[in-house]
């Protein structure tokens, strides 16, 4: 059985950012994964590092999206010392665009809302009415009136830094195992956990980090952990590649390093469903069309589905289990934009062993409706 | 077009054109589409435009070309529904996207039989991205559809019936034919004897045999037991090496045609969410079909090479089985109507197929021609990923080909896959020591043809989209 | 290097690379770049180097070209037409907004 300091269960970019924290301080980690058909939101997903409209109504949660864009830069530079690769992060800004008046006002407002809530923060975003948000974006169709933009916005290659968070994993002495499901967490007598996989190999540790996304909700009731998680599925078209165009993301369409332009989005429930469906994809196309009409003319190469790990109010659960002390889940569908505190913060505290109170806001209790006086 | 169809037939091949000749007998009314903008699929493609403006020709390329001209003239008589230069961009149970002069548009069928065809193994050796270097099928391409041959020094390497045909093909047309290099290695020649006895009075054999009298007649250099084949050049072909017996060679060529036999094309059963499972002595995956070409998805059916490799004469066959199996399904025949019609067709299909154990024993692709050697020769030919690199995600411990395209970006180009999915599973399977069937494949999904983007968001009759299949 | 066995009897002229050249009823546009030179088909994208076509059937995506100014299609796909307009793609395209 392989002994470790910190188990970390699920490769995607939750587990892949907890682990690299971790590894990087200097603890012993194994990170177990599925296998290759795994439903891996990693892969699906739109690659924004996004800021401007998260956290309404939670402003705890908006100051950690901002802490992390504002860490990523650090993150991505220490990824490619350690290993050679560029994640490809960049933070030219991004654009929130509007599609008529009645968008705008309510993109506004939710944006004025947030900063309400921020308090003291600072949360910078402007209002863009159409003459300004030509200057940062050519080809913008006649019916975007205008948009609204946030300093602190970017995107990465999500797919590079996955791989790079992988490969500074290893090259800090972690393991990777992947084909290896889990099918249970037992305590063991004298402090410290075992987990099995499917095919009965054992793996021991003093902790261990519950990051694999939609099956968190099965692992975390091994460890008396409430982690309501759903899929939410999202269809994404990637088109040919073209020279450089857009030089800053929008929400729904941005031109990747490589050149290609992703277009989304969709929310559908539709359980563990990764088929793409023409229907959708036909909306989405039509939208950003508006968007950007030059996007007719271009081929698509391909398009799939990804799964979010979405919760009841969408919001991370980071949460320590009371019955398990050194057992902890980590999940929430914004995982790109949350790596960088997930590898240089979240991680920190879970290898010192107790999340901070600041974080108490991010557990599951608050899905419990309290019961009537 | 906008009413539902009984039948939808995708491929004016083979398969695809005895399904719907037999389906039409059936009292169905199939719909045929095809890529091309004439009836015939790969290896009868140009046939009508041969007989019509260039009759010399057909003794050049041959008998079987020519009987594929029988077959498209049954077909046309027959004035079934057909539907050329249409693509078929997706698929499922009950209704598939068409792209069509600029305009897509969802078609509801009852049964849809895919008859897609092969494609040739890709042949990842050093080089093989320059231009100089191409398929061998693709140059017999050239030679139907245009009558255009290589000029300059040729060399053709591979293993395979269609290497013997096409080097002929292009010596009768007075290609300056250097040499013919046969990878096939000695021992499978001594393996291919036990098959021997049950094929010696096959046709097919001994128009090999002719065959290959003749390129020795025409004075064409035949090498065997080739070796380490590769292709060098500045930006073009301009030298092919090998080696043989321990001697290295080194010929200067103007053009390399490269053939390690043909595979099914994958792409639509794929995406479609069709099971497939590994064939061994093929040496590629291939979809699960019931006796009547039925797939794992219901309305799904599959028909000629792209089920399997047959040849041209067993799709035929099967093509007629899937449609005799579709008109049951769809209720216009009773299952004793169907066995009754069917067990002709099964007998000759059963026919056709007997020389397959020899050529797939015989003509086996050599492990170094179906996964690169060095690092530096590219696997992915759309994102130019290298050997090395896909290696080296392996070694990093990917699960898969999906999580290593994601690490490498191999198979995300335009070809999704179709062309260096059969490499990296083998290379995957190398690296990790595991069995190619363990390793799985792409996962493949719809558009899986460029249609643009102002195309989907133009689609008409997306109200009669059925839900996808869950898999 | 590719060559004709025969004068066509039934052509069409397009153009490539604004320059007219005479192609054959039953072409494919494929075949025209590579009559006209098999070795100066295509610049790829990614890394800018030089490929042609592979299978002609519409597999290998290596015979992109643009044709009445839209980018990327499939040579071996597309049958020459009178007037046609093609260009050889350097790399990639360019999208005017």
């Amino acid at each position: 059985m392989s002994a470790t300091d910190c188990i970390v269960i699920g490769g995607g970019i939750v587990g892949a950012a907890i682990a690299y924290g971790l590894a990087r301080r200097g603890l012993g980690v194994a990170m177990l994964d599925e296998g290759d058909e795994a439903f891996r939101a990693s892969r699906a997903n739109f690659a924004l590092v996004w800021v401007q409209s998260k956290g309404l109504g939670f402003p705890d949660y908006a100051a950690w999206s901002r802490r992390s864009a504002a860490l990523w830069p650090e993150l991505a530079a220490e990824l490619e010392e350690t290993t050679g690769i560029a994640c490809g992060y960049r933070r030219p800004g991004g654009v929130t665009p509007a599609l008529s008046e009645a968008e705008l006002e309510a993109q506004a407002a939710k944006l004025a809302q947030i900063r309400h809530e921020a308090g003291n923060q600072p949360f910078e975003y402007e209002v863009l009415e159409r003459p300004a948000l030509d200057r940062l974006l050519p080809g913008l169709g006649p019916k975007v009136v205008g948009g609204t933009f946030c300093p602190l916005d970017g995107d990465t290659n999500s797919l590079r830094s996955l791989r790079a968070l992988h490969a500074g994993l290893a090259r800090h002495g972690g393991g990777y195992h992947p084909n290896r499901k889990v099918r249970s967490i037992e305590a063991l007598p004298g402090g410290g956990y075992r987990v099995l996989s499917e095919a009965g190999e054992r793996f021991a540790a003093d902790k261990v980090v519950l990051a694999a996304g939609l099956g968190n909700k099965a692992l975390g009731a091994l460890v008396g952990l409430e982690v309501p998680v759903r899929p939410v599925q999202g269809q994404v078209i990637v088109t040919e590649r073209a020279q450089p165009l857009l030089e800053l993301p929008t929400i729904n369409v941005r031109q990747t390093d490589e050149g290609g332009f992703m277009l989304g989005a969709s929310e559908a429930e539709v359980g563990l469903d990764t088929a793409t469906e023409p229907g959708i994809l036909s909306a989405i196309a039509r939208r950003n069309i508006q968007t950007f009409p030059f996007l007719a003319r271009l081929h698509i190469v391909r398009a799939w589905a990804g799964l979010r790990v979405m919760t009841p109010d969408g919001f991370p659960i980071y949460q320590q289990a009371d019955a398990f002390p050194g057992v902890f889940v980590v999940t929430g569908h914004s995982g790109v934009t949350t790596a960088a505190a997930h590898a240089l913060v979240l991680a920190g505290w879970i290898a010192d062993g107790a999340l901070p109170e600041e974080l108490r806001a991010f557990s599951s209790e608050r899905f419990r409706v309290p019961a009537p006086a | 077009m906008s009413g539902p169809v009984d039948l939808a037939i995708i491929g004016a091949g083979p398969a695809g054109l005895a399904a719907a000749i037999e389906a039409a007998a059936l009292g169905l009314a199939p719909l045929v589409l095809d890529e091309q903008d004439a009836p015939g699929g790969q290896i009868y493609r140009g046939v009508e435009a041969v007989a019509a403006g260039r009759a010399e020709d057909l003794a050049l390329l041959g008998r079987d070309y020519a009987e594929g001209l029988e077959l498209v003239r049954r077909f046309r008589e027959a004035g079934i529904s057909y539907l050329p230069r249409s693509a078929v961009f997706d698929l499922r149970g009950g209704g598939l996207g068409v792209l069509r002069d600029g305009r897509a548009e969802w078609l509801r069928a009852g049964e849809v039989l895919i008859a897609a065809g092969a494609m040739e193994r890709p042949v990842p050796i050093r080089g093989w991205t320059l231009p100089g270097v191409i398929g061998a099928g693709a140059a017999q391409t050239l030679l139907k559809t245009s009558n255009v041959v290589p000029d300059g020094a040729t060399i053709i390497a591979g293993s395979g019936p269609l290497v013997l045909l096409v080097a002929l093909q292009l010596a009768r047309s007075g290609t300056a034919l250097r040499a013919l290099l046969r990878t096939t290695p000695k021992r499978h020649y001594r393996a291919a004897l036990r098959h021997l006895p049950a094929v010696a009075f096959e046709a097919q054999l001994w128009q090999g045999l002719g065959w290959q009298r003749e390129l020795r007649r025409l004075g064409i250099r035949l090498v065997d037991n080739v070796t380490m084949l590769a292709a060098e050049g500045e930006g073009r072909l301009e030298a092919v090496r090998y080696a043989r017996n321990g001697e290295a060679v080194r010929l200067e060529a103007d053009n390399l045609l490269l053939h390690e036999g043909v595979v099914p094309n994958l792409q639509l059963s794929r995406s479609a969410g069709c099971r497939h499972q590994w064939d061994p002595m093929q040496r590629c995956w291939r979809p699960v079909v019931d006796a009547f070409g039925a797939s794992s998805v219901a309305g799904l059916a599959v028909a000629g090479d792209c089920g399997g490799i047959g040849g041209a004469r067993a799709a035929a066959s099967q093509g007629r089985l899937a449609a005799i199996g579709a008109a049951a399904r769809l209720g216009r025949i009773d299952a004793g109507e169907r066995d009754r019609r069917a067990a002709p067709v099964r007998a000759e299909l059963q026919r056709q197929l007997r020389i397959r154990p020899f050529l797939e024993t015989l003509f086996r692709p050599a492990d170094g021609m179906v996964v690169p050697v060095n690092e530096s020769t590219i696997v992915c030919r759309c994102e130019e990923v290298s050997a090395g690199e896909l290696r080296q995600a392996a070694a990093l411990g990917v699960p898969g080909p999906n999580q290593a395209k994601s690490f490498t970006r191999a198979g995300m180009g335009p070809c999704q896959g179709r062309v260096c999915g059969p490499i990296v599973a083998e290379l995957l399977a190398q690296a990790t020591g595991r069995p190619v069937a363990e390793i799985g494949h792409y996962r493949i999904r719809p558009p899986v043809k460029p249609l643009t983007v102002g195309e989907l968001a133009g689609i008409e009759g997306l109200d009669r989209a059925p839900p996808a299949t869950p898999r | 290097m590719y060559r004709r066995r025969r004068e066509p009897v039934e052509t069409v002229t397009v153009l490539l690379d604004g320059q007219p050249v005479r192609a054959a009823v039953g072409d494919c546009v494929a075949t025209v770049l590579l009559l006209a030179d098999a070795a100066d088909y295509r610049l790829t994208a990614v890394g800018g180097v030089a490929r042609a076509p592979y299978c002609m059937i519409g597999n290998c995506f290596d015979c992109l070209v643009e044709i009445d100014g839209v980018p990327n299609r499939q040579g071996c796909l597309v049958p020459v037409a009178e007037g046609m307009r093609l260009r050889r793609q350097r790399g990639r395209p360019r999208i005017e907004p």
